[in-house]
């Protein structure tokens, strides 16, 4: 019979299924890992979003009514879902291009490279809240320094975090502020880049469009790509900056008593996750906030497989 | 691993994932069968974070000690309704047996979903009557469906502080009594510097200074939320279209939305010596009695009163009221000593010369029948606006839902559009509100 001609003799089955084994227990710390971190709350995720569960009765099962909610009924969805997409293109382009400018900037600096270095790094060392507290103190209308010295200048002064059109720029301007994760990594990848293509090059005739075209930008596209996925994932996930400064400016004093309602100015400042905090947490209507957690996972695969495309033009062509 | 072997363990494996999930979210459950007689610690969270505020409701737990040497009490203050939801669904040792809330605008969610034990039972065990202790306005925001999950522990009403010099510098004798005088007295009030922006504004109408939120305005047209079937009725509601036009009014006659609003961001910190009245940026504010207690401390500079907030011109017989809020209480559902803990919420709450020791020394409105009426209550004309407030039949609380103060949000979040003079029909959009404020209920019942 073919299969028995075909099937591997028991000596070698047993050593496959002792190399499987071997595997599973070098693999299984990481498989746990997932397991509990990543495939339980997916799997939790999706079952509540079935479910009318307010986190203190028992769960029952609504079909696809939190789905109907979240897409259809939920008036906060639009603005949430626009202000994450224009973050994930505005502030994650503006942020790559910026730490790749700076990145070449400090790699070029012949005189005072190690300063330089240090003082475009250290903002990113202020701890997330502090760092916005303080722009949007800089950034008060009523009594910051900036609006005053552009005044003084005669220029316009925003309302920054006051004004919904002006709102998500300063939150850009402020993670602009903290570029030094990205500046250190193209650093490395700018000073990773081989001299002798640079000087093959100039033999070659190439200025200085030319070397970054055709040298630096090919040598550097995984990093790129690696910035990309990754100021992406995060952007999708953009929570405290928001609503901190949203807080802050809109001057009410939040205690007992009072629910931190995020995206002031006029929601300008509302993103997904928030939604999902104050749906999940604040309303304790977990069927929803799991429904747009899934609607947020499946955005932020989407847009990561396209990345991820060699079309997209951030990965090398195979040989 | 071919498919059809790998059926049986997918299929074993998510079942169980399942199980695991649902076994999850299983709520704790508390006793009520415990000897309140009995040495026991119970732990208390409420919301108080001011120094004084603080000592005052040490003080109470102290004569609760004191009257109940067996009972201790820890006390944790300064905490947010949020952590209070979370903490009580979180359950573990170190949730609270008692707890409170600023707001009641939760009670609904509180109630509907049993996170705060039903304490009808033991009101009956102890022999309150509620009917005689408590206000009907106070007893309605603390229950919902017919079941009392919260007692009031104080109250607040609001109403309109004004600057007394910036009165008489205006020749303004009086404060307003009617929608139309306070627009008249807010231009009046308006100074602006000589680049013609402001210097001070008669009242800042904008929904998101402070304590302006909506429906603290809109309690001044004594409004109905929603209908017999708890369906939303704004829309339906002529009131609801009088209020907005009466607050754009009050907009349109001090210069516009864009440029108050601008003038807002420059006001400071609400609890700070930099709050706009304190400033002299406004000259009339809404406010509860709470803040007579802020300004008195922080030696306001200037001579200040209170009044009712002025009601509709055609509903002038119902000048004096107000809107009406308060810190509730109740006990935790998870908490294994119920009975214990209805010894603090009854002592907090019901006991006369407590509950009136407290408003004074809280400025805060008494909540009961008898506290209201106590001749030991603070003397103080400022603070006594507020006490008449409370006791005007037309004063009016929010009414609890099943989602808490979720309707409440959605209509802020409408009002701003409107103020903002993004809603250009105001039919369409209160329609629209009303199926958004279903919705939400819907999404929130079980």
């Amino acid at each position: 019979m073919v299969s028995t001609a075909l099937a591997p003799p028991p000596g070698l089955r047993r050593k496959r299924n002792r190399e499987r084994l071997r595997t599973l227990g070098f693999l299984s710390p990481w498989l746990a890992g997932f397991c509990v971190f990543f495939g339980y709350p997916l799997i939790a995720t999706v079952y509540f979003s079935f479910m009318h569960y307010n986190q203190i009765q028992e769960p029952d099962f609504v079909g696809l009514r939190n789905w109907t909610y979240v897409l259809t009924q939920m008036p906060l969805l639009g603005p949430a879902l626009g202000n994450t997409l224009w973050l994930v293109v505005v502030m994650v382009s503006l942020r790559v291009v910026f730490g790749l400018g700076i990145g070449m900037l400090v790699t070029r600096i012949r005189t005072g490279a190690g300063f330089f270095r240090t003082a475009f790094y250290l903002p990113y060392l202020a701890p997330p809240v502090a760092a916005t507290v303080a722009f949007v103190f800089l950034l008060n209308p009523g009594t910051g320094p900036v609006d005053e010295i552009l005044g003084a200048v005669g220029l316009p002064a925003p309302s920054w975090f006051n004004d919904p059109g002006w709102a998500k720029p300063s939150l850009v301007l402020l993670s602009l502020w903290g570029i030094g994760d990205l500046m250190v990594i193209f650093m490395a990848a700018l000073l990773d880049v081989p001299k002798e293509q640079y000087e093959a090059a100039e033999l070659d005739g190439a200025g200085a469009w030319g070397k970054f075209r055709y040298v630096t930008w090919p040598s550097i596209t995984p990093v790129v790509l690696f910035a990309v996925v990754t100021g992406v994932v995060q952007t999708m996930q953009y929570y405290t900056q928001a609503l901190v400064a949203g807080k802050l400016a809109s001057g009410v004093s939040v205690g007992p008593g009072t629910v931190i309602q995020p995206g002031y100015p006029d929601h300008s400042t509302l993103t997904v996750p928030q939604l999902v905090y104050s749906l999940g947490f604040q309303n304790f209507n977990t069927g929803a906030a799991c429904a747009l957690s899934l609607v947020l996972f499946a955005l932020a695969m989407a847009v990561t497989t396209l990345l991820m495309r060699r079309r997209a033009g951030l990965l090398p062509a195979e040989d | 691993m071919p498919f059809s072997r790998m059926r049986i363990p997918l299929s074993v494996a998510l079942a169980c994932a399942g199980l695991l999930v649902s076994a999850c979210a299983r709520p704790s459950v508390g006793s009520d069968r415990d000897d309140p007689t009995k040495p026991v610690t119970l732990r208390f969270w409420h919301g108080w974070s001011a120094a004084g505020e603080v000592k005052a409701i040490e003080d109470s737990v102290a004569r609760f000690e004191k009257r109940h040497p067996h009972i201790t009490v820890k006390v944790t203050g300064n905490v947010t309704d949020e952590t209070v939801n979370q903490a009580l669904r979180a359950g573990g040792d170190e949730a609270p047996d008692v707890v409170s809330s600023f707001t009641t605008n939760n009670v609904g969610q509180y109630c509907s979903s049993g996170m705060w034990a039903d304490l009808d039972p033991f009101m009956k065990k102890t022999g309150v009557d509620k009917e005689k202790v408590f206000p009907k306005t106070f007893l309605d925001y603390t229950s919902y469906a017919g079941k009392q999950c919260a007692l009031p522990l104080l109250a607040d009403s609001y109403g309109l502080y004004y600057n007394k010099d910036a009165f008489r510098e205006a020749g303004i004798a009086r404060p307003p009594r009617t929608m139309s005088e306070l627009e008249r007295d807010a231009v009046r009030l308006t100074r602006r510097t000589g680049d013609g922006s402001y210097e001070r504004v008669g009242i800042m109408p904008n929904f998101r200074l402070y304590q302006n939120s909506p429906d603290r305005l809109f309690a001044q047209w004594g409004p109905t939320y929603f209908d017999r079937q708890g369906k939303a009725r704004l829309a339906r509601d002529p009131r609801t279209k009088e209020f907005f036009a009466t607050q754009r009014g009050l907009i349109r006659a001090q210069g516009g939305y864009a440029a108050l609003e601008r003038f807002r961001t420059t006001f400071g910190e609400e609890m700070s010596s930099q709050n706009a009245f304190l400033t002299q940026k406004v000259a009339m504010h809404m406010d509860g009695e709470w803040r007579g207690l802020m300004l008195r401390d922080k030696k306001a500079p200037f001579r200040w009163g209170t009044a009712p907030m002025p009601v509709p011109d055609d509903r002038a017989e119902t000048y004096g009221r107000g809107y009406l809020t308060g810190t509730v209480a109740g006990i935790a559902h998870s908490s294994r000593h119920q009975n214990a803990a209805w010894e603090l919420v009854k002592f907090l709450t019901v006991d006369t010369d407590q509950v009136v020791r407290f408003a004074n020394a809280i400025h805060n409105v008494p909540s009961t029948k008898a506290a209201l009426k106590s001749p030991g209550l603070d003397a103080d004309p400022a603070f006594r606006t507020f006490l008449d407030i409370a006791r005007n039949p037309h004063s009016t609380a929010i009414p609890p839902s099943v989602n808490g103060g979720q309707y409440i949000v959605a209509l802020q979040d409408f009002a701003y559009d409107v103020e903002a003079g993004k809603v250009p029909d105001l039919d369409e959009g209160l329609r629209a509100l009303d199926a958004h404020i279903d919705a939400d209920t819907l999404q929130s019942e079980n």
